[in-house]
């Protein structure tokens, strides 16, 4: 077992939804493969992905749905068999 | 050539800008933070105008195909070559096949690579600046994606001479961020009440995360208009007027403050409450989202001394590199 943490690349907007009215794209204890999406974060009129580096399952959300975040916060802990 | 491994968020080609074209609705574009884009010109021997990389926010990853000298300027940008670290407002060698990584800026907005020859991309309307809302100039009239190429040109200068430049400490600008931005207020402000023409540079205001090249929207208190009698050729809301052009930097009102930038419209029907001055339009493209901005009226006269200390400050710079 093995803990990670996805940041945000880039300041701005956190989004745990594709849309307002859409389902979250992962909750804790959701099984990920890398490459999904797990978030968004908007910034200059732009949405960008968080992916999952790897395989893993979601053990943690840190950050709520529509906050103000900086560069570098740790969004989501994932936690894979390796 | 230079290959993109990786565009970053928003990495695009910008020089001084291109001009004249005001008139027609052509904003300049060009780099936001030019004094960055001129110290990162001249550390490789570049003139003032040839063209950077504009990176926000987190940067691109680079492999040279040939031999080049490089540097960063502006917000401090994390970057190794093959590994090894590559400092702030240095010139640094660069082997062919060498490449480049960089992460996001620990502080600031946008930081600046230049090249030696500069990037060598079509010039349109007399500029290589990207203009991305039109899709002119720059790569594609786009920002730079992964398998995009970018030919560089020539510079003369000797590669020897220049790798190991750096830009003196004292002459860079500080992204101080709690320094008030200085604006010159106009041309109408005389549509705000004297309370809120008093909050303007009174009160903080918060760069939100739509703030981008065309303009820094900020989030404050409510401003409120005098009220009046709709003039004819104005529209209706009370924060129109008859038609005025937009100076670059100017703080327009349609609810919240917009700072336009270097590719907003040029002109328009929304009242302009003051405009920030050339010099510090540098610090403002410098300001990330969730931090706060504060204004200080000044006169256009020191509005003047401050462009000059401004261009002394990149002489100064010039002057101490070897060319």
């Amino acid at each position: 077992m093995a803990t990670e943490y996805l940041t945000a690349s880039m300041p701005g907007v956190f989004y745990r939804r594709p849309g307002p009215d859409d389902p979250s794209f992962v909750e804790v204890g959701d099984e990920v493969s890398e490459g999904d999406t797990v978030g968004l974060v908007g910034v200059m009129k732009n949405f960008h992905e968080i992916t999952a580096p790897r395989d893993g399952t979601v053990t943690d959300i840190l950050v709520e749905n529509e906050s103000e975040i900086e560069a570098g916060r740790e969004l989501i802990e994932l936690t894979t068999d390796d | 050539m230079i290959d993109v491994l990786d565009g970053g968020i928003s990495t695009t080609v910008q020089d001084l800008g291109r001009f004249g074209h005001y008139h027609i609705g052509v904003p300049p574009s060009g780099a936001m933070d030019r004094f960055s884009h001129e110290v990162a010109n001249a550390l490789v021997g570049n003139e003032p105008d040839a063209a950077t990389l504009e990176m926000t926010y987190a940067g691109a990853d680079l492999r040279f195909d040939e031999e080049c000298v490089v540097a960063l300027a502006g917000a401090p940008m994390p970057a190794r070559l093959d590994g090894e670290d590559v400092p702030m407002h240095e010139a640094v060698r660069v082997d062919a096949g060498q490449e480049l990584e960089t992460e996001f800026t620990t502080e600031g907005a946008r930081t600046y690579l230049a090249v030696s020859g500069g990037v060598d991309v079509p010039e349109v309307m007399g500029s290589r600046s990207t203009y991305t809302l039109v899709g002119i100039g720059g790569h594609e009239g786009r920002t730079l994606e992964a398998g995009d190429a970018l030919s560089t040109g020539e510079n003369g200068a000797s590669p020897d001479a220049v790798v190991g430049n750096s830009a003196p400490e004292a002459h860079l600008r500080d992204f101080g961020k709690g320094d008030a931005l200085r604006i010159v207020v106009g041309l109408c402000d005389y549509r705000l009440t004297d309370e809120s023409r008093e909050e303007l540079c009174d009160v903080g205001w918060t760069v939100t995360p739509e703030a981008d090249r065309v303009g820094y929207r900020l989030e404050g208190p409510e401003l409120e208009f005098v009220e009046r009698e709709q003039p004819f050729g104005a529209g209706t809301d009370p924060s129109n007027v008859v038609d005025v052009g937009y100076p670059i930097g100017s703080i327009q009102l349609p609810q919240k403050p917009i700072v336009l930038m270097r590719d907003a419209v040029t002109g328009g029907g929304y009242a302009t409450v003051g405009t920030v001055i050339s010099a510090d339009r540098d610090l403002l493209a410098q300001r990330r989202t969730h931090e706060t901005v504060h204004f200080e009226s000044v006169t256009v006269e020191e509005a003047l001394d401050a462009r000059r200390a401004r261009r002394e400050a990149l002489d100064a710079i010039r002057d101490a590199l070897e060319r």
